[in-house]
């Protein structure tokens, strides 16, 4: 079969500023620091460039979260951590293969469920046998509840496995009892404090024996108002001390119709500005990923681009795979993008404001850009799924995070279903000032000035950071940045 | 009469590979427990291992018919609520 040529076909973050400005990972030993090199969930430099996959080949879970059900599997699910297509552990190498030929920067193969790698030991370690039989370069990682880490530990060293990510939402069994209702342990459903006890006792064995052996462990946590919000902190501190060299706060996402306990209950999630203070709050201790947004367990692709429906099982039965030739031209592209990117750092675009020169001090600033890849504004509004979000200040600009459309869900009564689109791209921009976009059309524009937002089309095409900084020396020109956001004076 | 998987079972795999009695057959549109094979995991483990695994309420039965996992034994959600959910949900649809 026919190779396509990548370059243009995902420039996997959209921003070229995401990570730029001071790379998060500056701080690390240098054999952490190369291990994630390429890990897109790992380096905000790498996830421009290299991809990853998911394949679902572990249904079954050995404990239960408030905000999953295992039940609400339809295909119409994007919820996250959620699949469709379940595989066996050859079909998921074949797939995996057909992926690797046809997207070079796939560098990464994890699993992480439906249910937990962990609770399928045969069929995760069966898949990660034959691929790192077949294609050596792809590297693995696995995502997991920690129940039964400890006991696969060494089989995961066998399997040469360096990356594992555990999701730990707490130390505290009192605040586990009302995360987990239940785990299965010795043969036995055990439920309350005693099984979040138990869950937490094996998560922290299982993480310091994994970096005990130099394994990268990352930590994700779902961040649950009211339930382990303020515990994070605490949280980030202790899986830190135990070498976690990296703290993702994802937000809880709870709706009714998802058939959670959390979504039924009204438990509401995170704002997204609670979201960033508790994240800017924990990354005093520790790296955060900012990037993440919350893939889907089967997502194919780069982060945020799930290409998945290009590789269904039936149109891979018929696709023709000579990966030898295949692996040649991974090589070939992941060198081009390494060189382009030390030439990137030689250039080192940087964006300075220091040379504005206001005696007052000016007040930060959000903007939220449409853009479609490549690092510059390139979207039409109405087309954005998501917004890069950046924070321009007197010194500089710099890449916050992404906020998707449809995930941003804010509970409470605001949360009806008459809400149109715009109301709800309105609400995931909370607290931005401007909008960039190639284009917008008349009446968005119109509700948006309305909301305290301002659009702005005039930079279509330019590189983001730039733009930003632009929009940012006006405001500063016409003395808006001296007083406080209107939008903001109205609400509070 | 044994256990016995009904058809709200979500095929998650988790009760095959436990069952001491290799009484649990990945079948479709759902798993089955043969009847014949099932020793409700007498002489083995203390509580029958399926159900002490399944996740879905009500998708195995015991020997007299009722629910092993009954409604809100599992998610901890009351059932008024959860029937109010569907409700809700179907109307919308
Ligand atoms: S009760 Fe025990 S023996 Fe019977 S099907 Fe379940 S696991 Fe197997
Ligand atoms: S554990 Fe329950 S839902 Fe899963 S396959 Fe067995 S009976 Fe079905």
């Amino acid at each position: 079969m026919q190779l396509k040529p990548i370059a243009q076909t995902a420039s996997g973050c959209t921003s070229s500023g995401c990570g730029g400005r001071s790379d998060q990972l500056t701080h690390l030993p240098k054999h952490i620091r190369e291990k994630v090199h390429n890990h897109p969930c790992y380096s905000e430099q790498a996830h421009h460039h290299y991809a990853r996959m998911h394949v679902a080949v572990a249904p079954a879970c050995n404990i239960q979260c408030h905000y999953c059900n295992r039940k609400y599997d339809c295909t119409n699910e994007s919820r996250p951590g959620v699949v469709s297509e379940l595989l066996k552990p050859d079909q998921a190498v074949k797939k995996v293969m057909a992926v690797a030929a046809n997207i070079p920067q796939m560098t990464v193969l994890g699993i992480a469920g439906p249910g937990d790698p962990l609770a399928n030991p045969e069929r995760t370690f069966e898949t990660f046998r034959q691929i790192t039989e077949k294609a050596p370069d792809i590297k693995l990682c696995v995502s997991t509840n920690g129940l039964a880490l400890p006991e696969h530990v060494d089989a995961l060293c066998e399997h040469n496995i360096d990356h594992v990510t555990i999701t730990i939402n707490c130390i505290d069994p009192d605040i586990g009892a009302k995360i987990y209702p239940w785990i299965f342990w010795n043969h036995q459903r055990i439920k309350g404090r005693k099984a979040a006890e138990i869950l937490i006792s094996q998560q922290q064995k299982g993480l310091q024996m994994l970096t005990d052996r130099g394994i990268l462990v990352k930590v994700n946590s779902v961040m649950i108002p009211g339930i382990n919000d303020q515990h994070l902190v605490e949280v980030s501190k202790v899986v830190k001390a135990k070498g976690a060299f990296l703290h993702n706060v994802m937000p809880l996402i709870a709706e009714k119709e998802h058939g959670t306990f959390y979504g039924i209950m009204g438990q509401r999630g995170p704002t997204t500005d609670e979201l960033t203070a508790l994240q800017d709050q924990c990354a005093g201790d520790m790296n955060m990923m900012r990037h993440c947004r919350q893939c889907r367990a089967d997502a194919v692709g780069m982060l945020g681009e799930d290409r998945n429906e290009e590789f269904t099982l039936d149109k891979i039965e018929h696709m023709d795979i000579d990966y030898q030739q295949a692996m040649q031209q991974r090589a070939a592209y992941q060198q081009q993008i390494e060189q382009e990117n030390q030439q990137q750092s030689r250039g080192e675009m940087v964006i300075s404001l220091a040379a504005l020169k206001s005696k007052k001090s000016l007040r930060p600033v959000l903007m939220a850009v449409a853009s479609s890849g490549s690092g510059v504004i390139n979207q039409h509004f109405g087309h954005a799924k998501e917004f890069l979000i950046y924070e321009a200040n007197d010194m500089d600009v710099r890449f916050i995070g992404h906020r998707k459309v449809d995930l941003y869900c804010h509970g409470g009564d605001s949360c009806g279903e008459a809400e149109s689109k715009l109301d709800k791209i309105i609400r995931a921009l909370e607290g931005c000032e401007v909008v960039l976009c190639s284009k917008i059309g008349y009446e968005p524009w119109e509700t948006l000035e309305q909301a305290g937002i301002q659009p702005n089309s005039e930079h279509a095409m330019e590189v983001i950071e730039e733009a930003v900084a632009a929009v940012y020396q006006e405001m500063a020109d016409k003395g808006e940045l001296t007083q406080q956001h209107h939008a903001w004076l109205a609400t509070a | 009469m044994t256990y016995q998987i009904i058809e709200t079972c979500v095929n998650c795999c988790a009760c095959e590979p436990l069952c001491p009695s290799d009484a649990i057959i990945e079948a479709r549109p759902h798993f089955l427990i043969s009847a014949k094979k099932c020793t409700e995991c007498e002489g083995d483990y203390i509580d029958p291992q399926c159900v002490s695994i399944c996740p879905i309420e009500g998708a195995i039965l015991d020997s007299f018919g009722k629910a092993a996992n009954p409604i809100g034994s599992l998610t901890g959600i009351p059932a008024a609520q959860w029937v109010a959910m569907i409700a809700e949900v179907r109307a919308s649809v």
